[in-house]
């Protein structure tokens, strides 16, 4: 899967400018149709690094009651499950933001051959954030030993709502248009949810353990990137991204 | 005009009429044993439950016996009157017909009416009208496809919920963070811990499809309907496990709407209750 | 007794003007067979209409018999099962039932058996058939549209059917169904009216309300009970197509929440959808059983050779059970939560049909006192009617009395219980009917050794199968289970459920039986002579078929409609029309 590195700037408010490397703005004819930019000679593409925080003191993860179905709960005899939407690391990282670049990418992008793929694994979706590409293939697949329905809530692409049996057929789904945080969830099994980004490009990360990402392959230029978690909202920042170079950013989440 | 000598619908001597009887007998008695020797309820488990049962028996035998009764004049109408023969004039006098129209009026009357009002009305009384005292109070939700049990901790009291809050995860019911209430409530998925002997009060509710909150061995029923609070009562009188199911089509996974129900000392219960994970 | 030379239905004799409701007779193919305003062809029209239906709709209750007795085949997944629930009881209590059984036989009786010779309007006629036609085709659509058929249950109730999110099959699936039934109603109400002007106004000389057969007082009870319970559910159907596709929140409260959203929706109630629905929802019962039940009068006494017990009580006691029917919708609803004391004043009103529909079933039976019994194909079906009548009657005062519905309340006891009433006894009537009137529409007769096979796949397996389903009610199961294997109270049925299983497909089995037969008599099968039965109600008073226009000449009623074996006469039968 296309994962791609932005550069990205400051945080929220304070965007004065650290910009980097003078020259980028310019080369203004980007990338285009088939694939990512193409790079002109001295274009060559950037880099955008950065880390999620979580600002406070991490919520406590509550233990995952999967009593309602026993076939599951015997999955997570020895250790229960903990909840998973708000993962934060103990240096403050918090894991699964969707950043995505959201303004100054043109152009159209293949989407990668290899499917997107999401697990049902020990009643629960693997992963818990997925990012895709619009036009790419999602294959979901059930590895448990029970019964799960997989309900997408889109709202801008079809949403869908089937069952899917142990060991049952893949499920496969392409969406056409770019929505980010869509939630897929089992209803049989409330617990489970997952939210998947889907962008035009190839230009989004999900946040590591440690709340890091990195977006590489961004052609020079002027972006603003966005960060949206399930539970924690969105930030968004502009950064400049000059030829060859690495842009750092930060985002900052807090519990509203 | 006149009629045709031969109808094509003549008698085929007595077999058919005899098949015919038999069929009715036979299934007049093959119902009756049946329900006899293989209709089973599950247990009963709860006190308002034997006022239930009795109406369900009540109408068991008073159904049987107007079953048996039809079923054998039918039968032996059929084997009777079977073909031509001689056998008096055929008309009745509307005097008799009244007659026989005012028998099952008033045979129906009583038996029907009585059946709702003085067999059935007590345990109406039960579930609907008398309010219990000192009862354990719980709340259940209803959600595509989970019980939702929400204990009002040892405040006794509900905090606030809030569809806007809900996160299926986290925050199923949508509990307000900042009600002081909410600080003690418990909430699990599907597991209902219930005093055995103790009045139960439970407050219904759903939060997207209508639901129907069942319990067989309680004898109890009850939907739970988008924006009204409902409510259901009962006592259970016996220890041990049940099953909670949904017993109004809510979608795709009706069928897996299960929930659980442990019946246990109130000692257990509470002990139960305070190892459990607080809402926040 | 000379046969006429009419061709009757599927011919066109010369026309019979200066009559009322009289037209000439239709010329070429389209005109006659297709586009006709004649109501025999109509009624023929609903009937195989009703038929093609049927096979879509006995397939769909095969499916069912499959995956509920075997779940772990999994032969559809648990959406596709709703859906295939759904459409079942959509089909069978609406296209099936209701189209053969009062839309078919009402159109072809009612004319002939008052000595009319059409309907008061055919025109209105005709276009009540070509309504129900686009009806059926966007009701089997839904099945291959995206989200697959509705699936929200027969009785469609909101939210559920009102949210795409709710279950897949209420995207588009819903919305075809809900325009299908708005067809549907549109095309049965205007049959109703049809019939209530035809039955008032067009009715022969000499032929007073009191000499209408029974079968034509119960299609009469029916379409006024029809065209009174009908509107509110055409009410329903748009507003809930509002709420769906508009933005109305007729049926929907504030605060639903589907994926972690609130729904815009706010200020209505789902308990509306279902005063609507259960407001037409049990009448309807009543408009397709009443028919079925005057049918089994007429059969009896004709095929019985005395006239039936009571016949003025049996009016008044129809025309009670309609006024009842009208007011006790509400016995659907005991669990949903209504103040107790209402719920008490349905029961008490429910139950108390019990009177006077105890009353039919003791003039059905007495009709057989003192007769002398020819054992046709018809009759035996209308004997067994008295038979599924009494068994799925008495089953219904376990439901109607509100204490122990609460224990039944959708359990299989109810699916039972319906399925006998508004299933078996309409189905029988509307077999028995079959039998006995095919001379009318064919000139020929059904074979009647297929007839008694057909009557005996019929009334053993069905009987089988529902009372057994009565047995799985009092354990517990509950209905519309995909898979009933994970409750403890509920897997021991599925055993039971195998048995109802293998009865359920030889009940299917015995319809091909009926159908074979069907088509066969109506081209080979043996002549029938004007009056085979040697019946007296009007409709014998013609040629087997009777051709259009119906009679040769103006009848005229001379008396009752049931005079077999008169008083002081040593005949055996005074039809209506003789002096």
């Amino acid at each position: 899967m296309g994962r791609a590195l932005g550069a990205p700037i400051s945080q929220g408010a304070m965007k004065p400018i650290l910009l980097t490397l003078p020259f980028l703005a310019l080369l203004g004819s980007r990338g285009l149709s088939i694939g990512p930019a193409t790079a002109a000679p001295g274009d060559e593409p950037g880099t955008v690094r950065g880390k999620a925080a979580f600002q406070g003191e991490a919520p406590r993860r509550r233990k995952v009651d999967m009593g309602s179905d026993p076939a599951c709960h015997a999955l997570h005899e020895a250790e229960p499950l903990r909840d998973e939407s708000i993962l934060v690391d103990d240096k403050g990282g918090l894991a699964n933001v969707f950043v995505y670049v959201s303004k100054g990418i043109d152009g159209k992008f293949t989407p990668p051959t290899e499917p997107a793929v999401l697990d049902q694994k020990g009643c629960c979706y693997v992963p818990h954030v997925l990012g895709m590409q619009v036009g790419q293939k999602l294959v979901i697949r059930n590895s448990d030993p029970v019964t799960h329905n997989v309900h997408s809530f889109a709202k801008k692409n079809k949403a869908f709502n089937q069952s899917q049996q142990s060991g049952g057929k893949e499920l496969e789904h392409v969406f056409d248009k770019e929505e980010v945080l869509m939630q897929i969830k089992c209803d049989i099994h409330g617990w489970m949810s997952t939210y998947v980004g889907v962008v035009e490009h190839p230009f989004f990360a999900v946040t590591r353990a440690d709340g890091s990402f990195e977006i590489p392959k961004l052609p020079p230029g002027e972006y603003t990137l966005t960060a949206k978690h399930e539970a924690l909202g969105t930030q968004k920042t502009t950064l400049t991204v000059a030829a060859g170079g690495t842009v750092e950013t930060s985002f900052s989440f807090a519990e509203q | 005009m006149s009629s045709s000598p031969a109808a094509p619908a003549a008698a085929p001597g007595r077999g058919l009429p005899a098949l015919l009887a038999a069929a009715f007998v036979a299934c007049a008695l093959l119902v009756v044993l049946g329900v006899w020797t293989h209709g089973r309820m599950p247990a009963l488990a709860s006190r308002h439950g034997a006022s239930i049962d009795a109406v369900i028996r009540y109408l068991l035998v008073a159904t049987g016996i107007l079953f048996l009764l039809g079923h054998g004049v039918l039968a032996f109408f059929v084997l009777r009157y079977a073909g031509a023969g001689e056998r008096g004039s055929p008309h009745a006098s509307a005097r008799t017909e009244w007659r026989w129209a005012l028998v099952p009026v008033l045979v129906m009357c009583v038996l029907s009416e009585g059946g709702v009002l003085i067999v059935g009305l007590p345990a109406f009384r039960q579930l609907y009208v008398d309010t219990p005292a000192d009862p354990w109070v719980v709340e259940i939700v209803g959600k595509q496809f989970e019980w939702l049990v929400h204990y009002p901790g040892a405040d006794g009291k509900f905090g606030e919920s809030r569809a806007e809050l809900v996160s299926d995860a986290r925050n199923p019911l949508g509990l307000d963070k900042k009600d002081p209430n909410v600080a003690d409530d418990v909430w699990t998925r599907g597991q209902l811990r219930l005093p055995v002997g103790r009045p139960v009060l439970i407050r219904l509710r759903a939060l997207d499809v209508i639901h129907s909150f069942t319990v067989p061995e309680f004898r109890v029923k009850q939907d739970l309907i988008p924006g009204f609070l409902g409510r259901t009562q009962f006592e259970p009188t016996r220890a041990g496990k049940f099953e909670i199911a949904c017993a109004e089509l809510c979608g795709l996974g009706h069928y897996r709407m299960r929930g659980f129900i442990e019946v246990q000392e109130q000692s257990e219960v509470d002990a139960w209750l305070s190892d459990q994970d607080p809402a926040f | 007794m000379a046969e006429r030379s009419g061709s009757g239905v599927l011919s066109a004799p010369a026309a019979h003007a200066g009559h009322a409701g009289a037209h000439p007779a239709p010329r070429g193919f389209l005109r006659r067979y297709v586009f006709s305003t004649d109501h025999k062809v109509i009624g023929l029209q609903y009937l195989v209409t009703a038929m093609l239906m049927a096979l879509v709709g006995g397939g769909l209750a095969a499916l069912i018999r499959v995956q509920v007795a075997w779940p772990t085949l999994a032969v559809v997944s648990p959406e596709t099962y709703l859906s295939v629930v759904t459409m079942h009881g959509t089909i069978m209590v609406f296209f099936v039932v209701s189209l053969a059984l009062v839309s078919g036989f009402g159109n072809f009786l009612i004319p002939l058996q008052i000595g009319a010779r059409d309907m008061a309007y055919p025109l209105l006629n005709a276009l009540s058939y070509w309504t129900i036609v686009p009806g059926c085709l966007l009701m089997l659509l839904a099945f291959f549209v995206e989200g697959g058929a509705a699936a929200a249950g027969w009785t469609a109730y909101p939210p559920l059917s009102a949210l795409a999110e709710a279950v897949p099959g209420s995207g588009l699936g819903q919305t075809l169904w809900l325009l299908a039934m708005a067809l549907f109603i549109a095309s049965f109400t205007m049959g109703g009216l049809n019939y209530i002007t035809t039955i008032l106004n067009c009715r022969a000389k000499g032929m007073t309300l009191m000499r209408m057969p029974l079968s034509v007082w119960m299609f009469f009870v029916s379409a006024v009970l029809g065209v009174l319970a009908f509107p509110p559910l055409t009410a329903a159907a748009l507003m809930l197509l509002g709420d769906r596709h508009l933005g109305t929140s007729f049926f929907l409260p504030g605060g639903l929440v589907f994926g972690e959203e609130v729904l815009a929706h706010e200020g209505g109630t789902p308990l509306l959808f279902q005063h609507l629905f259960w407001f037409l929802g049990h009448p309807e019962v009543y408009v397709i059983v009443l028919p079925a039940v005057g049918i089994a009068f007429d059969v009896i006494a004709a095929h019985a050779r005395r006239p039936p017990f009571g016949y003025r009580i049996s009016v008044w006691a129809t025309l009670l059970i309609a006024f009842l029917s009208m007011i006790v919708w509400g016995h659907h609803m005991y669990v949903s939560g209504m103040n107790p004391l209402v719920g008490e004043y349905f029961s008490i009103a429910t139950v108390s049909i019990t009177a006077p529909f105890s009353v039919l079933g003791i003039n059905l039976i007495a009709s057989l006192w003192r007769a002398k019994i020819r054992f046709t194909t018809a009759m035996v079906f209308a004997l067994g009617i008295i038979s599924v009548i009494g068994t799925g009657g008495l089953g219904g005062l376990y439901l109607g009395t509100s204490t122990s519905d609460i224990y039944f309340h959708d359990s299989y006891f109810v699916v039972g219980h319906f399925h006998l009433m508004i299933g078996v006894v309409t189905l029988m009537g509307t077999f028995a009917a079959c039998y006995h009137w095919f001379p009318k529409m064919f000139g020929r007769l059904m074979d009647e050794r297929l007839g008694k096979l057909h009557f005996w796949l019929t009334y053993v397996p069905m009987m089988a199968v529902f009372v057994l389903m009565h047995y799985q009610g009092l354990s517990g199961m509950l209905r519309r289970y995909y898979d009933h294997s994970m409750y403890a109270f509920q897997a021991e049925g599925i055993e039971l459920a195998r048995v109802i299983s293998y009865f359920a497909f030889a009940a299917i089995a015995g319809q091909l039986v009926f159908l074979v037969n069907f088509s066969w008599s109506a081209l080979r099968g043996r002549k029938a002579s004007e009056n085979p039965w040697e019946a007296t109600s009007m409709e014998w008073n013609t040629a087997s078929p009777a051709p259009h226009g119906n009679f040769a000449d103006d009848p005229v009623a001379r008396r009752g409609p049931y005079e077999y074996a008169p008083p002081g006469s040593r005949q055996d039968f005074a039809p209506q029309w003789t002096a």
